[in-house]
């Protein structure tokens, strides 16, 4: 989707919705990236107008919050959790392999939006290190040959 | 109950362990049996390292735990208990005591409680989680739910209530360890009409899974918690500030929030006492400051979470400005049962000084991983080996990380310590909000220091400069010693940077960000100068210091090392017993990946570092288990 597609309006109805603006920014942003995957930069003054604060603040709380994104993201997110737990059992190598395998760096979104790799900090499913989460699902005690052979049958498009 | 129940662990580990197509499966096969019976969903055991688990309950039976359950086990365990009334060994955990004389237990079957991981846990805050199924409300009032509210709105001040809470001695379970009812009596002493109470469901501290599976496996019992407390301050708002990454956790409270207005226990005229409390949750969005109390407030408030100095503390201007009380998902876990069974119940837990129970998120290279309760004062040895069940593979114990990014790791030269908030301050390290990762020989304790180092300054909100710009200069020179690079003088200069930043920092992430580097120091010396001065890894694992070899004699030439390199830097090797030379690898081109070590299935390949070696055969050992 480029970015004159983009129909805000879906940003105005958001806003109309959250009655109490009083420290309703976090939130209106989450729903905002819920809805398009990211945030788009566009939006930012939509935002700002709409629940009275300065376009600086959006900004500046978008870049401050590691779950805001300003770019737009792959169908797959594959985030790798490098937590303790999933450090100490080799989280790192995964990591690694991803971006070998996906050819894209950590935070990067693969040219054909279908993959965005991530790292995150910890889901606290750490009893089952090292896990690596696939859009919402968590996938437990992960080897580098197992994470391969996912994202090449996710790139084959079965369903994982 | 008149049908038998099939209950199934549902949290985000069991999820992540396949519970839900056992979950499904259970459905499918019950149906198929033509058997008549509820298939539901419960929180975390805390048995992470036996999930899927699955539950039976018979009428009239005690409840069996099967453990381990793949969605092709359900046919046959359903087969035999429901339908013939037989336990099925092969994927049994154990049996849980009866509740009552009427329930009869099992023959020859193993209780719950009596398994090693379990004997020595003393489950307060867990009591309910993994037993009742968190989206229903019911089954929480059904085990004394919102009894202690009750009790404390009617027929307690809330002066009686707060001293009720002091007698029991305990002490926030965030980290810090501040005596919570004297955090209450602060802000019920500090004047205003509007005033705030707000649970801390920001668990940021990688390793640590507590609060989430409190909040999951039984968030009517934080409910509960904040509604005494709120009652006891005189609070009528509360927020739960819960970090993003925990979509379920958000879930569950949302859910249980829903229930607790219909039932009337939050909402106007509580209990018909004219007391009102709201409670919302505030997802957080990934920011390890936010923890911190004042920037959590300065976030529920829409900023950035960037903390501010105190005083003023919370109990006076918190958040919107007005007296705010703060504690931790597992703080107020406790309180309902406080009020219940009252402050000497509890206090009779634990030691002199740090009294009841601590949840810890034991995870790592340990056999038995998950959510362990015990009494304060425990030797950290008891949890490592008699409910860890050791070190995976038989490996030599190295130490252990507790609290996380502010804390310190433990040498296993102290594993008699009692863990208490006292004996691990004395050694440098906090007991925190409860995450114990456990090491072996093979964890580079340099490494972990710069992990932690990283993590730290990745999550250093920037607001004070020795915080930035501190954690960045001690991370570099740990970059630099992991990388061969390391200088003399580099350990004094860590050391010195490190208690700057400790004096100088504004909140609490720098104050002990350098925490785990200073420990590390202390107790693991000889590890840093081994690779400021030898250029070498004892643990054999940082890339830059470690050589990959083959043993000439034991390579077959199979050819699958040369196969698998990603950079073709093995040479020979192909061709089987008659061919070629045996494999050889290319030190110079070689990135240390390490994948030739892992594939070789004869193995043949060792890595080395100054005079250390590690062969497969130990690694294998490591994978297997």
């Amino acid at each position: 989707m480029s970015v004159q597609e983009l129909d805000f309006s879906r940003v105005d109805e958001i806003i109309k919705q959250t009655p109490n603006k009083k420290g309703a920014l976090i939130p209106v942003l989450q729903k905002v990236q819920k809805f398009y995957g990211y945030v788009p930069i566009e939006s930012i003054e939509r935002i700002a107008d709409g629940l009275h604060v300065y376009p600086a603040d959006v900004y500046g709380v978008l870049t401050f919050y590691s779950q805001f994104k300003l770019k737009p993201r792959g169908e797959y997110i594959v985030r790798v959790c490098c937590g303790t737990a999933c450090h100490v059992k080799g989280s790192d190598r995964i990591a690694e392999d991803l971006i070998t395998k996906l050819k894209v760096a950590v935070g990067e979104t693969t040219e054909d939006r279908r993959f965005t790799l991530e790292k995150v900090a910890c889901v606290g499913a750490c009893a089952l290190a090292p896990v690596v989460i696939v859009n919402e699902d968590v996938h437990a005690k992960m080897t580098s040959d197992e994470t391969r052979k996912m994202i090449t049958s996710l790139q084959k498009g079965q369903k994982e | 109950m008149d049908k038998p129940r099939i209950i199934v662990g549902m949290a985000t580990c069991g999820l992540a362990a396949g519970g839900k197509p056992v979950h499904e499966k259970a459905k499918e096969v019950a149906a198929q049996l033509g058997i008549d019976v509820e298939v539901r969903k419960t929180g975390c055991i805390g048995m992470c390292h036996r999930e899927p688990l699955m539950d039976i309950i018979m009428p009239g039976r005690t409840r069996v735990c099967y453990s381990d359950v793949k969605a092709e086990d359900v046919p046959a365990i359903l087969e035999s208990h429901i339908k013939n009334g037989e336990v099925y060994k092969e994927r049994l955990l154990g049996q849980f005591k009866p509740s009552s004389p009427d329930i009869q237990p099992y023959p020859d079957t193993q209780y719950y409680d009596e398994l090693d991981y379990n004997k020595k846990q003393v489950k307060i805050v867990l009591k309910n989680c993994g037993f009742i199924d968190p989206t229903k409300i019911d089954e929480y009032t059904a085990l004394g739910g919102y009894e202690g509210a009750k009790k404390a709105l009617t027929a307690m001040t809330p002066e009686q209530i707060i001293d009720e809470v002091k007698k029991s001695g305990l002490r926030g379970r965030g980290g810090a360890g501040f005596p919570t009812g004297m955090k209450w009596q602060f802000c019920r002493n500090s004047p205003g009409n509007e005033k705030y109470i707000i649970c801390n469901a920001d668990e940021g501290d990688p390793g640590a899974f507590m609060d989430r599976s409190v909040i999951e496996g039984d968030p009517h019992a934080v409910l509960e918690g904040m509604l005494i407390g709120a009652f006891a301050i005189g609070a009528t708002h509360g927020y739960i500030y819960c970090r993003a990454e925990y979509p379920l956790a958000v879930e569950h409270l949302n859910i249980a929030i829903e229930q607790a207005k219909e039932k009337g226990f939050l909402g106007t005229n509580i209990f018909g006492t004219g007391f009102d409390l709201d409670i919302i949750v505030k997802e957080g969005a990934g920011a390890f400051v936010c923890g911190e109390e004042t920037a959590l407030m300065n976030s529920i408030e829409g900023k950035r979470g960037m903390p501010n100095p105190r005083p003023p503390f919370p109990a006076q201007k918190g958040v919107w400005g007005k007296p705010s009380n703060i504690n931790n998902v597992e703080t107020w876990a406790n309180v309902p049962q406080i009020i219940t069974n009252g402050g000497d119940w509890y206090a009779s837990f634990g030691t002199e000084k740090s009294k009841g129970t601590k949840v810890f998120a034991l995870t790592g290279k340990i056999n038995r991983t998950g959510l362990v309760e015990v009494p304060n004062g425990i030797p950290l040895s008891e949890i490592i080996y008699d409910i860890g069940g050791g070190i995976i593979g038989g490996k030599k114990f190295k130490a252990v990380q507790t609290g996380g990014p502010s804390g310190g790791c433990i040498p296993s030269s102290l594993v008699d310590t009692a863990v208490d908030y006292e004996s691990l301050a004395a050694l440098g390290s906090i007991v925190g909000s409860g995450g114990m990762v456990v090491m072996d020989e093979d964890t580079c304790m340099v490494d972990m220091a710069r992990y932690f180092q990283a993590f730290c300054q990745d999550e250093s909100c920037g607001k004070c400069t020795p915080c930035r710009v501190g954690t960045k200069r001690m991370l570099e020179i740990l970059e630099r010693i992991v990388a061969g690079k390391g200088r003399e003088g580099d350990i004094e200069l860590l050391l010195d940077l490190g208690s700057q930043v400790k004096i100088t920092s504004l909140c609490g992430l720098g104050q002990t960000a350098p925490n785990p580097v200073i420990t590390t120091i202390k107790y693991f010396r000889d590890e840093y100068e081994a690779h400021i001065k030898d250029k070498s890894c004892p643990s054999c694992s940082c890339p830059a210091l470690i050589h990959f070899e083959v043993t000439p004699d034991a390579c077959t030439k199979c050819g699958i090392c040369v196969k698998n390199c990603p950079v073709s830097c093995i040479t020979d090797g192909t061709g089987g017993k008659k061919g070629e030379k045996p494999a050889f690898i290319l030190d110079e081109e070689c990135v240390r990946c390490g994948v030739c070590f892992e594939k070789c299935p004869f193995d043949a390949i060792f890595k080395h570092s100054g005079g250390t070696r590690v062969d497969k055969v130990s690694a294998k050992v490591k994978k297997e288990s």
